[in-house]
């Protein structure tokens, strides 16, 4: 029984982390049509950037703080330099399609060899607010932690923060607003092409979070935030690619159910297991559970 | 000069001229109905004047100000308002969201409120259902929406694209009234583009027949009405 509810635990706190990746694909999914590979490149710069404060100022929120403003710059900056110019030029037919889902792997590529020019490839570790050991009862010591009560509450106000955003406010209106329906916003005098970029910026703040986060129990490396992307990707189809609560869900779906397999049935199968479910969404209910055949929900 | 000029305004798609040598005005206050045939360019037309296509030559002013070249949310803040084609309501979004959406270039949040308030007078049916998602409005409560949401915007010039369209013959009828008592309850300067010319031009001032991308005749719209040679050609009837 212990051990079921710590797997719980430990799933909801890993799903916890899936879901700001998940949220951050869908954000860009939603404004732009573009799954956007390269997010787990601009939250791997925006973590390294956290990374040099938190260990310099030895504070780890300071740290957190500028990866969230990184990773908003940086997403913005991907949004107004590269997009806007891509979409440009390419305008219909297939390489209109194709061309800016290709771009963003090249530019996870670029940003990747980027980092390890700067930083090498060693792996490097963020200094922690409070421990990494396990909560202990009595003798036995659970392998939830601190670090895991943190992550769930932080993930949970981001969450609150974007939910208050989107619902409560002009801004979070007019994201929806060009979202959906980008010509009739704009008709209503919304400046579409800016509240995209910061439909990215806030996607990119969110992605600096998560990366942050995952670095907590891990080691940052350029490429440590990969196996992340892809369980965020899985996430965002099981939650219907367009719904933001969907997002979230599949998210803490995916983050408990391998957690489960983890400890019930061995690590070999875990990675697999993640790409199953990937499988099995697209062939059974390929509009995703929050999704809708028809169109999409808030 | 005050209102709306559009002066040999020529658009085109590609190698296309969608529109050539465009020229007609209307004066403030005036319901100017564009009487076309599928295809003749009548969208095409209020696109170009709200900002969303371009236009390859040609003028157009409102109030002494030009329009062409400029972006459809700054011809919003000049008071300019279009609703396209389709009862253009996001339905995604509650009646009250699409609502705000029309005043959302607003600093001042309100205005806006008292914008919304107002158009909720003129249409009630729509404050019976402010929280509701507009998808589960029938299509005349939907193009009342679309108006409303135009509204809000507290516009001088509104650009209205076949409101009559998808819409039961009961209910055309009700939108045409409703678009007669707003303008002039509103003061409002309209352009309104319509299929069903005769409609149309009843509540018109001046109508303008557009047949593949020309003018083919203006003038008062109780003229062109009984004009046979115009009838049995461009009106239908």
């Amino acid at each position: 029984m212990q051990k079921f509810i710590e797997t719980i635990l430990i799933g909801f706190s890993t799903g916890s982390i899936y879901a700001l990746m998940s949220l951050a694909l869908v954000l860009v999914w939603r404004s732009t049509r573009v799954v956007n590979f390269a997010q787990a490149g601009q939250a791997m710069l925006s973590t390294y950037i956290g990374y040099e404060i938190a260990t310099r100022s030895e504070v780890f929120w300071l740290g957190l703080v500028f990866a969230i403003a990184a990773g908003a710059l940086v997403g913005a900056g991907v949004d107004y330099f590269f997009m806007r110019v891509l979409f440009k030029h390419a305008t219909s037919g297939p390489a209109a399609v194709v061309a800016p889902v290709i771009a963003t792997l090249g530019l996870l590529g670029l940003i990747r060899s980027v980092v390890g020019l700067i930083w090498g490839g060693d792996l490097r570790s963020i200094p922690m607010p409070v421990s990494r050991d396990g909560y202990t009862i009595g003798d036995t010591t659970l392998p939830f932690s601190p670090i895991n009560t943190l992550i769930i509450v932080t993930v949970c106000l981001v969450l609150i923060a974007i939910s208050i955003l989107f619902t409560r406010t002009n801004l979070g209106l007019a994201l929806r607003a060009s979202a959906y329906a980008p010509e009739i916003a704009q008709l209503a005098g919304v400046k579409t092409g800016q509240t995209r970029t910061i439909g990215w910026a806030i996607a990119g703040g969110v992605g600096g979070i998560a990366g942050m986060l995952v670095t907590s129990y891990n080691f940052l490396s350029p490429n440590s935030l990969d196996l992340l992307l892809v369980f965020g990707f899985i996430a965002a189809v099981i939650g219907g690619l367009e719904s933001m609560v969907g997002s979230v869900v599949g998210a803490l779906i995916l983050g408990i159910g391998l957690t489960f397999i983890l400890n019930y049935v061995g690590t070999s199968l875990t990675f697999i297991s993640g790409f199953l479910v990937l499988i099995l969404v697209l062939l059974i209910k390929p509009e995703g559970i929050f999704g809708s055949r028809k169109g999409r929900r808030a | 000069m005050s209102g709306l000029i559009v002066d040999r305004l020529s658009v085109s798609h590609g190698a296309i001229e969608a529109l050539r040598d465009v020229s007609f005005s209307v004066e403030p206050g005036q319901l100017a109905a564009v009487i076309g045939s599928n295809g003749a360019g009548k969208t095409t037309l209020l696109r170009t004047l709200s900002g969303l296509k371009d236009a390859s030559s040609g003028n157009a002013e409102w109030n002494g100000r030009e329009m062409l070249g400029k972006k459809p949310d700054v011809l919003v803040r000049r008071g300019i308002s279009h609703v396209s084609e389709g009862k253009s309501v996001i339905p995604e979004l509650t009646v009250k969201e699409n609502l705000v959406l029309g005043g959302i270039w607003r600093a001042n949040r309100s205005d806006t409120n008292a914008a919304i308030a107002e158009v909720v007078e003129l249409f009630p049916r729509l404050g019976e259902r402010m929280g509701q998602s507009a998808d589960t409005l029938s299509g005349g409560e939907r193009q009342m929406l679309a108006i409303g949401r135009a509204l809000v915007s507290r516009p001088k010039l509104l650009l209205l694209d076949e409101p009559s369209l998808g819409l039961a013959p009961l209910v055309i009828e009700q939108i045409f009234e409703t678009i007669d008592k707003l303008r002039h309850k509103l003061g409002l300067t309209v352009v309104l583009v319509e299929q069903n010319a005769m409609s149309a031009l009843e509540i018109a001032d001046i109508g303008v027949i557009i047949n593949l991308g020309e003018v083919v005749a203006t003038g008062k719209a109780s003229d062109l009405i009984n004009d046979p040679a115009l009838r049995a050609a461009y009106l239908g009837y």
